[in-house]
């Protein structure tokens, strides 16, 4: 059993270091926040521009957040498993309704594949993802039009998921991490109960009502470190007309995809 | 200030530092114990999603001419048992976890032999409602491959908690338990190869 125990872990651990070097094979999330990043110049600067406002407008309405990436390759990942941690890393869609969607396009692979978030399963289920895949942007990209299916893709893609979400709300993305905070919040309040003891010298009854007097400190120790714990990491600072930033959406591994 | 003054001092200095370390050790353990369980809640329903689109895959197989029975009976007999195997959530130990596995391992092998026969029906293969099928079921595997990541990622900030100190003083005592991983394709989980042999 401990035998079998010990394999398990050491797979995880190959498992562990795998994730870990997706991480570091992401993109940064582009500066300034665009929706539409295009890392192998395939667009010209007019389309990638006409895109971007089509999905800023989508976005500025509905909340919802369509980023559109083409990159020449996913490497040794699977496209799907490589969406899925873009959009997670870079945080597409809200963090309170998970509404993102990303057009990945793997142009040296000749891959594409659309995930879906969380929020958006129920607008955009598999089935439907596939037969955008199919019927808007395949075609094109076979003819080498790589605008023309994006851009009828995100319209496919907007027409389905118009209706879900309306309201454009801003968030903040707090992650609840403990830390070594509370250990360092008990460690400067015993530090502070010896300071007061040692100041207070004297006999055992000036320490006897100092000690109580500083007890309530204590009351803190438990709830201290998650408290202090919280961040809030940027909320993308919106500047007129353009897009917003990404909102900490997550995804949970739906869409669909295909090779041209 | 007295030897005995400083002595009983020092004492009441452990105290606290092992009480409040106790203490918050064990609100951070409950936290992470509430998040691998909904963690895992997310890995049975996308197990479960699977399990619900079986019927609808034997279905639209069995509507193709003279598909091979014996290969619809195995996703049928597969998804029965997988069906059976079940985890509380209050006890996701190691064995439990195995089993688990074990038993889905077993229909994802079923189900991936059945789409391999597809590829011999390509009237079968075109209709619409079959790739509708296809594509549910990829996404349906993808959903479960990041649930199940996510779990093990939220198992592993678990036990590390309930091994380190000071919890690992505490943590039996309150009743965390070490949680069991999904362990990587374990052959089972990997698409079939054919082998030529046979």
């Amino acid at each position: 059993m401990k035998q079998l125990l010990t394999t398990a872990y050491l797979l995880f651990l190959c498992c562990v270091s795998l994730m870990a070097q997706s991480e570091k094979d992401l993109p940064a999330r582009p500066q300034p926040s665009r929706l539409v990043v295009d890392y192998t110049g395939t667009l010209t600067a007019d389309q990638s521009q006409a895109l971007e406002q089509k999905l800023v407008t989508f976005n500025d309405s509905t909340s919802s957040q369509i980023a559109v990436v083409v990159m020449a390759t996913t490497g040794d990942y699977d496209i799907a498993d490589y969406a899925v941690a873009l959009g997670r890393f870079w945080g597409v869609g809200s963090k309170e309704f998970n509404n993102g969607i990303i057009l990945l396009v793997a142009k040296e692979d000749r891959k594409m594949w659309i995930a879906t978030g969380y929020g958006l399963e129920g607008a955009l289920p598999d089935a439907l993802a596939k037969r955008i895949i199919e019927n808007e942007i395949k075609p094109n990209f076979r003819e080498n039009d790589f605008y023309r299916g994006l851009d009828q893709g995100t319209d496919a893609i907007i027409g389905a998921i118009k209706g879900e979400y309306t309201s454009p709300e801003h968030h903040t993305r707090g992650d609840d991490d403990d830390g070594p905070v509370g250990f360092f919040i008990i460690l400067i309040v015993i530090i502070y109960i010896i300071y007061v003891i040692k100041k207070g010298g004297g006999g055992g009854g000036t320490y006897h009502r100092r000690g109580r007097h500083h007890f309530p400190a204590i009351w803190w120790l438990p709830s201290g470190g998650s408290s202090l714990g919280g961040r809030s990491s940027w909320g993308g600072g919106s500047s007129g007309g353009g897009f917003g930033g990404f909102g900490g959406g997550s995804f949970g591994g739906g869409g669909a995809g295909g090779s041209w | 200030m007295s030897t005995r003054n400083i002595v009983l001092l020092s004492i009441l200095a452990l105290i606290l530092l092992l009480g409040g370390c106790g203490c918050s050790g064990y609100n951070n353990l409950v936290q992470k114990d509430q998040n691998v369980k909904s963690k895992w809640a997310n890995v049975e329903s996308d197990y479960q999603r699977r399990t619900d689109l079986i019927p609808n895959l034997v279905n639209t197989v069995k509507g193709a001419a003279n598909f091979e029975q014996e290969t619809i009976t195995q996703v049928i007999e597969a998804r029965a048992k997988a069906t059976q195997t079940t985890v509380n959530a209050a006890d996701l130990s190691p064995e439990k976890i195995a089993q688990f596995q074990k038993a889905q391992g077993e229909l994802s092998g079923a189900i991936g032999r059945l789409l391999v026969s597809v590829e011999r029906y390509p009237e079968l293969k075109a209709t619409e409602a079959f790739r509708d099928l296809q594509a549910q079921l990829e996404g349906t595997e993808n959903r479960i491959k990041v649930s199940r990541n996510d779990f093990n990622g939220s198992v592993q900030d678990y036990n590390t908690s309930v091994k380190k100190f000071p919890m690992v003083l505490f943590a039996g005592l309150f009743g965390f338990s070490e949680k069991g991983y999904f362990t990587a394709e374990a052959g089972a989980e990997k698409a079939p190869t054919v082998d030529f042999n046979k």
